[in-house]
């Protein structure tokens, strides 16, 4: 504790060290994650998923949403503990326990909300609880400068560490936080779970500057992004997840954008027959006038103007990576959001004053992404969570009978086979893919004519996933117009009649019919066939 | 086997429901009094009235009782309303004022007459009520339509409120001697005619949650607002109408209160009774994030209050220490309501079950 200056100059000999083992060993990893399974009540988060990094390398772990990388990361840093499979780090196992244990074992992470105190100067947070004393009290002089002299030579950022961290941006934030890592764990392995989220173009080269510094220090680093393009600047690997499973390692020049697009969403021809006869079957049945007709409907910084039309006994598709629009594409149409451009009519009549009360009494429904947050309401029962969006359209006076509300919950319960001891249950009792099967209840009590699915299949299990999209070719067929919104291509290509292609909030492209998967990577991916 | 079976289940189904823990608590204040204070059970019947300590729970706390209605609402939905005390004084002094107007020619008038009146009644009862409603309203604006903290939005009317309630009244104490408004703290008819008119709104507040889809929606507003809103509940109105409802109670509550010690007083009429009216929800076991609540706990919680403050004035223990007292008291009852006592208390139920 007593002489703080030999902390820094003891991680400059190391990362010396480091970067002399790189160079001789340069084949030697620094961590191995072998057969990492983990399982969380009602989803196999992980399974047999491995992974490695090396002394002095960028890598760059991807997937969609539910792939399972911060599980992987929570695995890594001691949030949560696998229930299979090991980690070697620096040549021997380790089993952490929390994230302090990892950190005091040299695995730092940097979260996307940056966990300092704004309010305290720079030089505060970088050397929190460390900080030099002289007499009892704490040296203030030394502080600062040891605190700077850390930020210019291992980052190369020069700022005054006096000032508040709150007065400097997110990006200069991110290093201070990435300094205090560092410093005070002298990391060895520094994971960066989509820190450029909130950073502009000048802030994340600026990032970028400062990881390919650390990297050649001998720092592994484990870089999470959903931006395609920050993965090619910056890495030396890609490693890629898929449904909590490893789809592969790759060297980033050996692999092509959309080579490494296909391999994110993924595809997998077998069962596709079934569900392709079904299809073609439900595609007779698609009418030619539009239940919904959108015309330049956009909302700003949301999704750009958009043409789109839904039909009757159609599902449509909306493919696209993360962040892509497609969420908020369901969010204007089901009037979640206002839009600010353009006109919307349903069943022929224009209409205004859009919101999700007024959708329900129109007919439409909206199956939210993220149903922790926006679908389930987690301490009322089974039978509640299913009439509520009825309920809400009839208003507060017409107050459904109890046998009512039984009536109709038990009718979802068989029909969507929701496994629940009985309609009293808490939802929050149950497990994921049957709180989706419950909201999806929800819905379809509600008797919609358009029925919006935003990722209705995400973290639940394979064969309830194969039920729900069988389930919504059959509402397709009943007359109902689907949208379907999946990060997983072979999903959407399965269940959708048309496929419509969002990138960088704009739709690029509308294919209707028999399509080339290859066709709709490329228009994901913005590039020429 | 069968039926010890049967037994611990049952067992199990009593400790599980929102009314146990309540419940308890209140018995254990009553098994203190029954023990140290005697004659604290002994009903009086008094010209076909009745009387006595019990009675005096009831009585003094129909306030509390009042307050806590609105209050489980508004915790309901995950907010909590601080200016019910400062509502309380406010609908006290447009009552006060609109019987006894001679603060306003700033002068202390002591009516005499117990039939005077410068308004008649139900006009008193109606505006004060009206105000009261208002404040409700506008603490329901700030928190739903605003999106201002409802600590942080209430406040302010906790603070400024009795400001207004003094502005009413020109800054006088108003005194009130109309007999018929006396009766509504201090009338019997059997029992205490305050019981009445919690009885009423009880009754009232129940059927309107329990009976319409409201207490639906409130409990899923307070659980998660963003879900509601995506089912299509206006969790805005539902808001409002809480708040408002809180704001109708709290007035019914001051209307009680002034009436018991014939004063409008802004000053202290419903002083620190949200923080007491808060404890009895809490008591109750709705949770302060929101979501599922119980009326009827409600109540039980108020009277827990209630019960403590009647107890320790029976031992005699000196008004000025009662606060610190009740503290203890409200530490120790809060205690039995935490999760990990509630597990202890199902871990011996479970032993027993092996035994």
């Amino acid at each position: 504790m007593g002489s703080d200056g030999s902390i820094a100059s003891q991680f400059f000999k190391r990362t010396i060290h480091n970067r002399q083992a790189h160079m001789s060993e340069s084949d030697q990893s620094l961590l191995m994650m072998e057969g990492i399974g983990k399982a969380f009540p009602g989803v196999q988060a992980l399974e047999d998923v491995s992974l490695t990094l090396r002394k002095g390398e960028i890598l760059c772990l991807v997937g969609e949403n539910g792939a399972g990388k911060s599980t992987l990361m929570k695995v890594l840093t001691g949030v949560d503990q696998p229930d299979s499979g090991k980690i070697i780090f620096d040549g021997r196992e380790i089993q952490p326990k929390s994230p302090l244990e990892a950190q005091e074992l040299g695995i730092s992470t940097v979260y996307q909300e940056i966990n300092l105190c704004t309010n305290l100067s720079v030089a505060e947070n970088i050397l929190l609880g460390r900080e030099p004393h002289k007499a009892g009290r704490i040296d203030w002089a030394k502080t600062n400068a040891l605190a700077s002299a850390t930020l210019h030579n291992l980052l190369g950022v020069d700022i005054d560490v006096t000032k508040p961290l709150g007065s400097y941006t997110v990006a200069i934030q991110q290093m201070v936080a990435i300094a205090r890592a560092l410093y005070v764990a002298s990391a060895k392995i520094l994971i960066l779970d989509e820190p450029t989220s909130s950073l502009d173009e000048h802030e994340t080269d600026q990032l970028f500057k400062v990881m390919k510094k650390l990297k050649n220090q001998g720092v592994g680093i484990i870089f999470i992004t959903h931006f395609i393009g920050q993965v090619y600047e910056v890495s030396d690997r890609i490693t890629v997840l898929r449904n909590g499973k490893l789809v592969g390692t790759y060297e980033t020049a050996a692999i092509s954008r959309v080579g490494l697009i296909s391999k994110m969403i993924g595809r997998n021809l077998a069962e596709f027959d079934e569900m392709t006869k079904t299809k073609l079957e439900s595609g007779k049945h698609i009418k030619s006038e539009a239940l919904l007709q959108a015309r330049g409907y956009g909302l700003t910084d949301a999704i750009q103007p958009l043409d789109l039309d839904l039909h009757a006994g159609e599902v449509v598709g909306f493919a696209g990576l993360l962040g892509s629009g497609r969420t908020e594409t369901a969010s204007i149409l089901f009037g979640v959001d206002k839009p600010d451009t353009g006109s919307i009519s349903i069943n022929g009549k224009e209409v205004h004053d859009h919101s999700p009360l007024n959708s329900i009494k129109r007919g439409i429904a909206l199956c939210p992404e993220d149903r922790k947050a926006a679908g389930i309401v987690d301490d009322l029962t089974v039978r509640e969570n299913i009439v509520l969006a009825i309920q809400a359209s009839k208003g507060w006076l017409k107050y459904m009978s109890l046998p009512e509300q039984y009536e109709i919950a038990e009718k979802y319960i068989e029909l969507l086979n929701i496994a629940t001891p009985s309609a009293d249950q808490p939802v929050k009792n149950l497990s994921g893919g049957n709180q989706q099967k419950v909201i999806l209840a929800r819905w379809l009590a509600t008797n919609p004519q358009v029925l919006i699915l935003d990722e209705p299949t995400r973290g639940i299990d394979v064969g309830t996933k194969a039920e729900i999209q069988k389930l919504v070719l059959s509402l397709a067929e009943e007359g109902k117009a689907c949208v379907f919104i999946s990060s997983e291509l072979e999903e959407v290509l399965r269940t959708s009649h048309r496929i419509v292609v969002l990138r960088e909030r704009q739709k690029v492209a509308e294919f209707a019919g028999d399509v080339e998967e290859s066709t709709i990577i490329h228009a994901i991916a913005g590039s020429e066939a | 086997m069968k039926k010890i079976f049967n037994r611990t289940f049952a067992w199990r189904q009593v400790t599980e429901n929102t009314l146990f823990f309540p419940i308890v608590a209140l018995s254990l204040i009553l098994l203190f009094d029954f023990i140290f204070i005697p004659g604290f059970f002994s009903i009086e019947n008094r010209d076909g009235n009745l009387h006595g300590s019990l009675i005096d729970i009831f009585r003094n706390g129909s306030t509390v009782m009042l307050l806590a209605i609105g209050m489980t609402l508004v915790i309901a939905t995950g907010g909590v309303d601080l200016s019910v005390g400062a509502t309380m004084a406010i609908a006290a002094s447009v009552a006060g004022i609109l019987m006894n107007p001679s603060a306003l020619k700033n002068e202390v008038f002591f009516v005499t007459d117990p039939n005077y009146t410068f308004q008649p009644l139900w006009l008193v009862i109606v505006s004060a009520l009206l105000v009261a409603i208002l404040c409700g309203m506008w603490n329901g604006v700030l928190v739903a339509y605003m999106r201002i903290q409802p600590m942080v939005a209430t406040l302010i009317l906790m603070i400024s409120g009795r400001g207004i309630a003094q502005l009413i009244t020109n800054g006088l104490r108003v005194q009130i001697t109309y007999r018929p408004y006396s009766f509504i703290g201090q009338g019997w008819i059997v029992l205490p005619f305050s019981l009445y008119i919690v009885a009423a709104v009880f009754a009232i507040s129940w059927l309107l949650t329990r009976k319409t889809a409201i207490g639906m929606f409130i409990e899923s507003v307070g659980t998660n607002f963003r879900s509601s809103f995506f089912s299509g509940i206006d969790e805005k109105k539902i808001k409002l109408l809480v708040y408002t409802f809180c704001g109708l109670c709290a007035g019914i509550a001051g209307l009680v209160a002034s009436s018991n010690i014939k004063t409008s007083d802004a000053n202290n009429i419903g002083l620190t009774t949200e923080l007491d009216a808060i404890l009895a929800v809490v008591i109750g076991g709705t949770a302060m994030k929101g979501g599922r609540f119980s009326l009827l706990a409600s109540m039980v919680g108020a009277l827990v209050m209630q019960a403590i403050t009647q107890s320790m004035y029976a031992i005699g223990v000196p008004a000025f220490a009662l606060q610190a007292i009740k503290a203890v008291v409200v530490i120790l009852v809060i205690l039995l309501y935490s999760e990990q006592v509630r597990t202890f208390v199902r871990g011996i139920s479970a032993s027993k079950k092996v035994v």
